[in-house]
């Protein structure tokens, strides 16, 4: 029995991702699976909510690291909405705020989206 | 400090002066992972611990327990990890135990976050994160068992002990 569930919705072009629960190395891979359909359905703009969840260990972080560079290449974008203080909290001590959008609110999320705003990787 | 003493007693059968300990042992599979968590969080509550440290010192000792998983045992599943809290006056400590391949921190560098993404890779944070979590952290290695220590310092993280044991 999982702690965590991943449920889909769709904005326009964006795919949302609300994540339910408790993100740790052993809930990671349904994570890992849930991007996955999206990009081999060539989604690339995707949004994740995290209203629902409740916990997030650096394995969790770990997919979105691993995934970014390539959603970016096909022009597309990870942004990340709606975080608890306690989980957000884990994003900001790694440094992740600087290098993905990270929003309060979903709304805000979509509108820089449609603004086809995205941050970069700071240059080697 | 007579009452306090029997109070400790009483209510825990393995404390000894000053010192409290409890234990768990779980399979190195990361199904358990969990249930850690929760260990150390319940221990942590009842220690007077506030929200915010408890936080922390739940995602560090499910850092290292994913290390021993991961590392240690190389994804080996059913080998031993034995967590225990040590609630000691001044200090609030997990220790993890295991007995696969030692970790070495003298020769572990902490990764570059931008430099992870460009490799596409997901992970080599967990050190890290617990290093940033925790006042202290020990390694050891004994005979067959290593050993981490998590450590938050109870003076400036929250109540030592319960208000029972100070009366």
């Amino acid at each position: 029995m999982s702690n965590f569930s991943v449920g889909f919705r769709q904005h326009d072009s964006v795919h949302i991702l609300d994540l339910h629960g408790e993100l740790d190395a052993h809930t990671a891979p349904e994570l890992e699976a849930a991007l996955q359909q999206c990009l081999r359905n060539g989604n690339y703009q995707i949004l994740i909510n995290g209203r629902d969840l409740d916990y997030i260990s650096s394995a969790g972080l770990g997919v979105f690291m691993a995934y970014i560079e390539e959603i970016r290449e096909k022009g597309g974008d990870l942004k990340i909405a709606e975080l608890k203080p306690s989980v957000y909290n884990v994003f900001d001590l790694l440094g992740f705020p600087l290098l993905f959008d990270i929003l309060p609110s979903e709304a805000e999320a979509l509108e820089r989206f449609a603004r086809g705003e995205r941050p970069t990787l700071p240059a080697t | 400090m007579a009452n306090a003493q029997r109070f400790l007693l009483l209510k825990r059968p393995e404390a000894a002066v000053g010192h409290t300990l409890y234990t768990l042992r779980i399979p190195s599979t990361t199904r358990h992972l969990k249930t850690v968590r929760r260990f150390v969080e319940r221990h942590a509550r009842a220690a007077g611990l506030s929200s915010e440290v408890i936080e922390q010192l739940k995602l560090a000792v499910d850092e290292a327990c994913t290390n021993v998983i991961k590392h240690a045992y190389k994804g080996r599943p059913d080998q031993p990890i034995d967590i225990a809290v040590l609630i000691e006056p001044d200090r609030f400590i997990v220790r993890i135990r295991d007995q696969g391949e030692a970790f070495d921190p003298v020769h572990y560098r902490a990764p570059d976050l931008p430099a992870l993404i460009r490799r596409r890779q997901g992970g080599g944070l967990g050190v890290r994160l617990i290093r940033q979590l925790m006042d202290e952290v020990t390694y050891q290695s004994r005979g067959r068992y290593n050993e981490v220590q998590l450590i938050k310092y109870l003076a400036r993280s929250g109540t030592a002990l319960p208000p029972s044991a100070n009366a």
